[in-house]
């Protein structure tokens, strides 16, 4: 595995377009190559090599490159961005979009990152030790259509609308979060490991949402089936009693989904 | 000189002169085609080497939705559909974005790009005309008209209850002038006047709420008053019940109703030389026909309805349609058929926009992605095919998308690659969902459309339904000089290599426009001038300030006065009135 190391040293008082910073685009390439990839800084493009010091060459594929971002990149956005193979450990905390329409391979953030991630994903894995915004793994403004496939990990709390429109692909919800998590979501697994406030699961028709913590007010529409213990989806499990809900059907559409909610800590449903 | 060029040696395709494929060479002076060039005139000219290339006449899309109100509603939701396909500025071209509904200049630019030189916006609501000539007049590239939505009219529909077909009449000519547009266009009659209680017509015969008038009152009515007033273009129909299976039927005994109204297009305009009769016998132009003609009780057992609807217009003389042809992926369904769209949302559950265009119409906005593995959608793709090649007769027919509702105006010539090649159907049929075979009798058809009957359906049978054939559709003497050349050799086509049809009309050699080569192999290279039709009928004095009284009396109802209705000449791009003396 052969390591890219960027270490942030730019001005970044307007954040930057960091698109290009994927093992796809550095395999191949050699420190100063890479250096020389442009970058979006608002109106402007410079070289990647104005905001960060490269250190070593990208392999000769993307699978066998791995990229760490050594410091701060919370003003750079889309980081990884379509990415199919290797690697990428951010030190740090990132912007907007990282991991935005990923096809494969893997991205460790070690930090928080803001709004988008992984969003609209089709395959890979991304791993967000820290917490995140709004929008993880969901459709882009306007679109529908969410993640279809691969898996995005919050260790930490997530805010609203995660998984929107997702049709495929799991996403772990480590701590809490807020409104619409699930929103039209058609297939699919979210597991909250936490609290969410409210409607959750709305609109959706198909795919499966497990919260393991309080939902604060519930969404109507959905009708309860049955009671359940400990959960299992392939490696991930949900131990405990869970109450198993089906809809939404306050849609024409008569949702087929699923929503699991603790049994011991939603007592009232 | 501008507007002056010799094309030289093409394969020149002019159904309206019935030139098929003859090596000729074409020349236009000062924007309209002429007999030859004097030395001197040739000298200065510009001269293009057709050779091994197909001429033709400027394309002519005589129904997309590409300006005005509801077109701009697709625009504002569907972010999704702009972000992605986007073009940038170049030193004389603005930037655009969208796919399936396109900013306007972007729209103009693709059109242009593909040799079409005239679009006619399908449906513009009287009180949308205002903004649906504003995008007008900034769409570059295309000279424009529009089909007034007419068809659930509130005056309309209590003169023709009170059988006053002077006052009818009066009121239709005076809507054509106040809001500068060219035919009538019919949605759903009586329908779209429920939509507003929450109900919709389903049968010819049944009365609407309050107004009391049937589908069949309206489509006799309107065509009967289209050839009253000698309208260039015939009733342009949008049936009954559209887009639910089984409609066929309703769609045909809706063109049984015209049967008896002669066609009396009146005119006056000097006409381009032509062999082939240029001016129209028809008395209905019903539009996207493949989503009128669905078959079957339910979706369960849906099917293609099109032979009912293909027979008999092979045997009558007085219907001309487009065929709404489905080239699947993304498309955006939008149509003054609120009732029809509401439909579409239940069963989707997708991002619906509805309106309700006071005294007038309404409308519906819905984002569909056509998709192979889905059966219906399948089965449409097929239908729409089947619409153009089960006619006989190519003066029958027009190829459209119903741009963007069955795709977007772009895939035109994947449309094209599938009419001229049996293998490109074929090779569809193994990708789409196999009731696009069991559901339609499109896999034993096997009639491949020559550059001929394309030229027909693209460009000669569109001009002439709607009454332009006098300059645009042909070059025949005195024609505009509206060309396209497309880089496909006729005498060495091989239509099992379809690819190459698709490569040949997707960016045309060149694209001319009154003499002046506008784009060349897909990009734009200068911005012409434009015109913007509109038909201007004069009626009886009497019979006008009658019928005025009414409308003054009954705009308490609307929400604007009444001095703020009419569409002003300068919001038109060289407004373009083609006069008729009406002989009522």
């Amino acid at each position: 595995m052969a390591e890219v190391i960027l270490k942030p040293t730019g001005n970044f008082n307007l954040t930057v377009e960091g698109e290009v910073i994927t093992p796809d685009n550095f395999a191949g390439k050699n420190a100063q190559e890479i250096g020389q990839l442009l970058v979006w800084q608002g109106p402007q493009e410079y070289p990647l090599s104005n905001y960060f010091e490269v250190k070593g060459d990208g392999a000769a594929s993307a699978e066998k490159t791995s990229i760490i971002i050594d410091g701060d990149v919370t003003r750079v956005k889309r980081i990884g961005e379509g990415m199919t193979a290797g690697r990428i450990l951010v030190k740090g905390s990132t912007g907007m979009h990282v991991g935005a329409d990923m096809k494969g391979g893997e991205i460790i953030v070690e930090g928080d990152t803001d709004s988008w991630p992984g969003m609209e994903m089709k395959g890979g894995l991304l791993h967000i030790k820290g917490n995140t915004k709004d929008h993880v793994g969901s459709a882009y403004r306007g679109s529908w259509n969410g993640m279809t496939g691969g898996r995005i990990v919050i260790d930490g709390d997530a805010i609203n609308q995660v998984g929107g429109g997702i049709s495929g692909g799991e996403i772990i919800i480590g701590g809490n979060v807020k409104h619409f998590c699930g929103i039209r979501i058609n297939g699919g697994l979210i597991v909250v490991k936490g609290n969410a406030t409210r409607a959750v699961g709305a609109e959706m028709t198909g795919g499966t949402i497990v919260v393991g913590g309080t939902i604060e007010r519930f969404t109507p529409g959905f009708e309860l089936a049955e009671v359940e213990s400990d959960l299992k989806f392939n490696d991930i499990e949900c131990f405990g009693e869970y109450k198993k809900f089906t809809g939404d059907y306050a849609i024409p559409q008569k949702g087929k989904g699923t929503l699991y909610v603790s049994c011991t800590n939603n007592e009232c449903l | 000189m501008a507007g002056t060029i010799a094309i030289k040696n093409g394969h020149v395709f002019d159904p309206l002169n019935e030139i098929n494929g003859d090596k000729m060479d074409i020349f236009i002076r000062n924007g309209k085609v002429v007999t030859e060039l004097s030395a001197s005139e040739l000298k200065d000219a510009k001269e293009i080497d057709a050779s091994g290339k197909t001429v033709m006449p400027g394309g002519v899309d005589s129904h997309s939705h590409v300006a005005g109100a509801k077109v701009n509603v697709g625009r504002m939701m569907r972010p999704e559909d702009h972000y992605k396909f986007y073009q940038k500025k170049t030193p004389i071209t603005h930037s655009g974005c969208g796919y399936s509904v396109p900013s306007v200049y972007l729209g103009g630019y693709e059109y242009s790009k593909m040799g079409y030189t005239t679009v006619f916006e399908a449906a513009v609501p009287p009180m949308e005309a205002r903004h649906t000539h504003e995008e007008m007049r900034s769409t570059p590239m295309l000279d424009m008209g529009g089909y007034l939505v007419l068809g659930n009219n509130w005056f309309l529909m209590r003169y023709l209850k009170e059988g006053d077909m002077e006052k009818a009449a009066a009121y239709v000519a005076w809507m054509m002038k106040t809001h500068k547009t060219y035919g009538i266009k019919c949605v759903n009659p009586a329908g779209v006047e429920n939509w507003g209680w929450g109900e919709n017509v389903s049968a010819l015969d049944q009365a609407n709420i309050h107004f009391e008038v049937t589908p069949e009152d309206i489509i006799k009515g309107l065509t009967e008053i289209n050839e009253m007033l000698g309208f260039p273009m015939p009733v342009h129909l949008h049936a009954n019940n559209l887009g639910h299976p089984g409609c066929w039927e309703i769609t045909r005994d809706s063109l049984k109703i015209p049967k008896p109204v002669k066609a009396r297009p009146n005119t006056s305009v000097e006409w381009a030389e032509t062999k082939v009769n240029p001016k129209r016998h028809e008395s209905v132009y019903l539009t996207h026909c493949q989503f009128n003609a669905f078959g079957g009780t339910s979706w369960r057992d849906f099917e293609s309805g099109v032979k009912g609807i293909t027979d008999y217009v092979n045997n009558h003389e007085h219907v001309v349609m487009d065929s709404g042809c489905v080239p699947f992926g993304d498309a955006t369904v939008m149509t003054g058929d609120g009732p029809a769209i509401h439909d579409l949302y239940v069963l989707t559950g997708h991002k619906w926009s509805n309106t309700d265009v006071e005294c007038e119409c309404g409308s519906g906005v819905l984002p569909f992605t056509y998709l192979k593995n889905n059966p219906v959608h399948s089965v449409q793709w097929a239908m729409g095919l089947e619409v153009l090649l089960y006619v006989d007769d190519p003066w029958k027919v027009i190829m459209t998308t119903d741009s963007p509702n069955g795709g977007p105006f772009i895939k035109y010539p994947q449309v094209i690659a599938w009419l001229m090649s049996n293998k490109a159907r074929q090779d569809t049929f193994n990708e789409c969902h196999k009731w696009a075979q069991d559901r339609t009798d499109l896999s034993a058809e096997a009639r491949e459309m020559s550059l001929y009957d394309i030229a027909t359906i693209t460009r000669a049978n569109s001009a002439r339904t709607i009454g332009m054939s006098h300059s645009k559709g042909t070059l025949g003497i005195g024609a505009d000089g509206d060309v396209a050349i497309y880089d496909i050799d006729p005498t060495k086509l091989e239509v099992s290599d379809y690819e190459s049809i698709i490569r040949g009309f997707e960016n045309a050699a060149y694209t001319i426009k009154e003499g002046q080569v506008v784009s060349q192999k897909g990009e734009i290279v200068a911005i012409p001038e434009k015109k913007t039709y509109y038909t201007d009928i004069s009626t009886s004095a009497d019979d006008e300030k009658n019928m005025l009284d009414d409308v003054k009396n009954w705009f308490k109802y609307y929400t604007i006065g009444f001095n703020n209705y009419p569409t002003p000449d300068k919001y038109l791009a060289n407004p373009t009135p083609i006069k008729i003396d009406a002989e009522v």
